[in-house]
């Protein structure tokens, strides 16, 4: 039987959902917000919500200072160019594990998520020096390497679990129907995983968009991306707080539209119908 | 062409060794059937040719040529499996079309035989439909469209019928033996349901814990079943089997006697018993009887619908003609 639901009690809980939805959007409304006040209503106390002089002022002058466009340029090469490369590694990496498993596939699975437990700065001085042995540091590539080294566990995990859900039958039938490996993978694997793969990739692209302390570390000028330009506004006085809200506000505005657009596609399922 | 050869060929998984050494040839254009108990071997059996599986010991040849270490596309083999594993993504005509374009076919060429399949298996006017868009029989012949375009050494069918409903199940039967004799190419199908296998086969091979019982075409199997295993096995409903005084009588340590050859009379039958349940088919009755000291329960056939209620006292008369008689070992005798 379905569980009752008083009219009373959906109000309530709607109610609550609301209050928690609003507390975490909260600081990315203030941000918003801030960016369009004057740097003294800024940092006006008691805080003025609404009720300021809106301004475009903070806005002009972020993008006369600096050059946004190429930061942008380097946040979409590194994002997707990660995003890319780590898909071409963990999609045969995540067949293998899903499809022809061995004794130690879910040992090897907890040991890649083990290296997230590492701090990042653990690492830092090794991946620094090699950086500057290699002649990578402040370039795009480097920085494409590094992000992809980092969010591949999470890719493969998210692939594997995906993978898992298509019935093994289908991947037999083609090989029957004389496909190889790779055709295999190319024309029915791939395919019928794309709502898998498009989340995976999206939330890949998230963070490597948002991720500041490899790119802020291993970038100066040639390949910084839109966290450095965040940065750049940053001040240890706390000066400036309505341009630094501009440039918050420029560098996560392309994700935020990307994440609201593919809500739809991450979604929709292929797989209905396959069996049965 | 399509002969398939299996010399000494073992299967393990770890320790467990699920077909102990087993040799068996399937001639060209043979309609072969694997029939067996849930977990016979069967399906591990039609994998190991098709190539899904590696043969642990042993040799395949196809054709006369060594296939043990063969890749699947590589066998000429075509497979319809029991959940039709249909490309859910793609139309039924670029499903059907799917083993032809990796066999780098001209389009014009595949086009041609892809119609060709729609309008064998009656599916021309749903070539532009997903397969999520079709029935249960509908994508059975999808999957069977699949496997003929190729025109394949052989066709190898994994349960295919399980899945449909029984009014179903009798036409694609129909229609799989109709397609066999238009094709004459050797197929190989594998089923649990033993009504299929004796409506369908040329020849049997009964199964079971992956050893041959027997291989023999279905009235053989019916007339001289090897042992009690294939003699239980094959017919519906089953050979009734009786131990004890009665089968010593006949110089065995089992007797079979099939329900339908068991007549029902009036008075002073050999044997006589109570009447359990009775089914009635309406062309049959089927009686379980209790109380005969020979068995727990005797299944016998009566043509048209006798009525005789629950409880009454039936006499029977089998006919000695039509007796099995087996060994201490289970195995036939004479």
């Amino acid at each position: 039987m379905a569980r009752a639901v008083t009219p009373r009690r959906k109000l309530i809980n709607t109610g609550f959902a609301w209050t928690i939805g609003l507390l975490i959007f909260f600081p990315i409304l203030w941000t918003i917000l801030t960016s369009f006040k004057s740097e003294a209503q800024a940092i006006a106390s008691p805080p003025i919500f609404l009720n300021f002089d809106w301004t475009l002022e903070n806005y002009g002058v972020v993008m006369e200072r600096s050059n946004y466009a190429r930061f942008l340029w380097n946040s979409i090469i590194i994002a997707g160019g990660s995003t890319i490369l780590g898909l071409i590694i963990a999609v045969p990496a995540a067949w293998s594990m899903a499809f022809v498993p061995s004794r130690r596939t879910k040992d090897i699975l907890l040991w890649m998520l083990s290296t997230k437990m590492l701090p990042a700065v653990g690492v830092l001085y090794p991946i620094y020096l090699l950086f500057i042995k290699m002649g990578l540091l402040d370039s795009r590539a480097g920085l494409v390497i590094v992000m992809m080294l980092i969010n591949l566990p999470i890719i493969i995990w998210m692939l594997y679990t995906y993978f898992r859900e298509i019935p093994g039958e289908i991947l037999e039938a083609a090989r029957m129907d004389g496909a190889t490996l790779k055709e295999e993978v190319l024309y029915i694997l791939t395919p019928m995983a794309i709502p898998g793969i498009a989340s995976t990739m999206l939330l890949n692209f998230i963070l490597a968009w948002n991720e500041a302390f490899w790119t802020l570390n291993l970038t100066a000028v040639d390949a910084a991306p839109l966290t450095a330009f965040i940065a750049s506004y940053s001040s240890p006085e706390g000066l400036f707080f309505a341009k630094l809200s501009a440039a918050s506000t420029m560098a996560i505005a392309p994700i935020l539209i990307l994440g609201w657009f593919s809500q739809k596609q991450l979604v929709r399922g292929l797989t209905f119908g396959a069996v049965k | 062409m399509g002969q398939i050869q299996l010399k000494q060929v073992t299967k393990s998984f770890g320790d467990v060794q699920v077909i102990p050494p087993l040799d068996l040839t399937i001639e060209d254009g043979e309609f072969t059937v694997f029939v067996g108990p849930s977990g016979c071997g069967k399906s591990t059996l039609l994998r190991l040719i098709a190539g899904l599986e590696d043969i642990t010991t042993g040799h395949i040849d196809i054709d006369g040529q060594d296939a043990t270490d063969v890749v699947p596309a590589k066998r000429g083999l075509a497979m319809v499996f029991q959940s039709y594993a249909l490309y859910p993504h793609m139309t039924v005509r670029k499903n059907i079309a799917f083993p032809l374009r990796m066999a780098k076919m001209d389009q014009p060429e595949i086009n041609k035989r892809v119609e060709n399949a729609a309008s064998v298996l009656n599916l021309t006017d749903y070539l532009d439909r997903r397969p999520g868009q079709l029935s249960g029989g509908q994508r059975q012949r999808v999957a069977i469209g699949r496997a003929i375009v190729r025109e394949p050494a052989a066709f190898l069918f994994d349960e295919p019928l399980s899945n449909l409903d029984a009014a179903l199940r009798v036409g694609m039967r129909m229609e799989i033996s109709e397609l066999h004799k238009k094709l004459d190419t050797t197929m190989i199908y594998v089923t649990h349901d033993q009504v299929e296998a004796m409506t369908m086969a040329d020849k049997i091979v009964v199964l079971q814990a992956g050893v041959i019982e027997q291989v023999g075409s279905p009235l053989e199997l019916y007339r001289s079943p090897r042992n009690t295993f294939v003699a239980g096995f094959i017919g519906s409903p089953k050979m009734n089997l009786i131990t004890g005084q009665e089968a010593a009588k006949h110089d065995a340590t089992t007797i079979g006697i099939r329900p339908e050859h068991i007549d029902v009379v009036q008075s002073d039958g050999t044997w006589q018993g109570t009447v359990g349940v009775a089914e009635h088919l309406g062309s049959d009755t089927f009686f379980h009887i209790h109380n005969t000291g020979l068995a727990d329960t005797l299944t016998v056939r009566a043509i048209g619908d006798v009525s005789l209620r629950h409880g009454d006292t039936i006499h029977l008369n089998p006919r000695m003609d039509e007796l099995h008689r087996f060994d201490a070992q289970g195995l036939r005798i004479g």
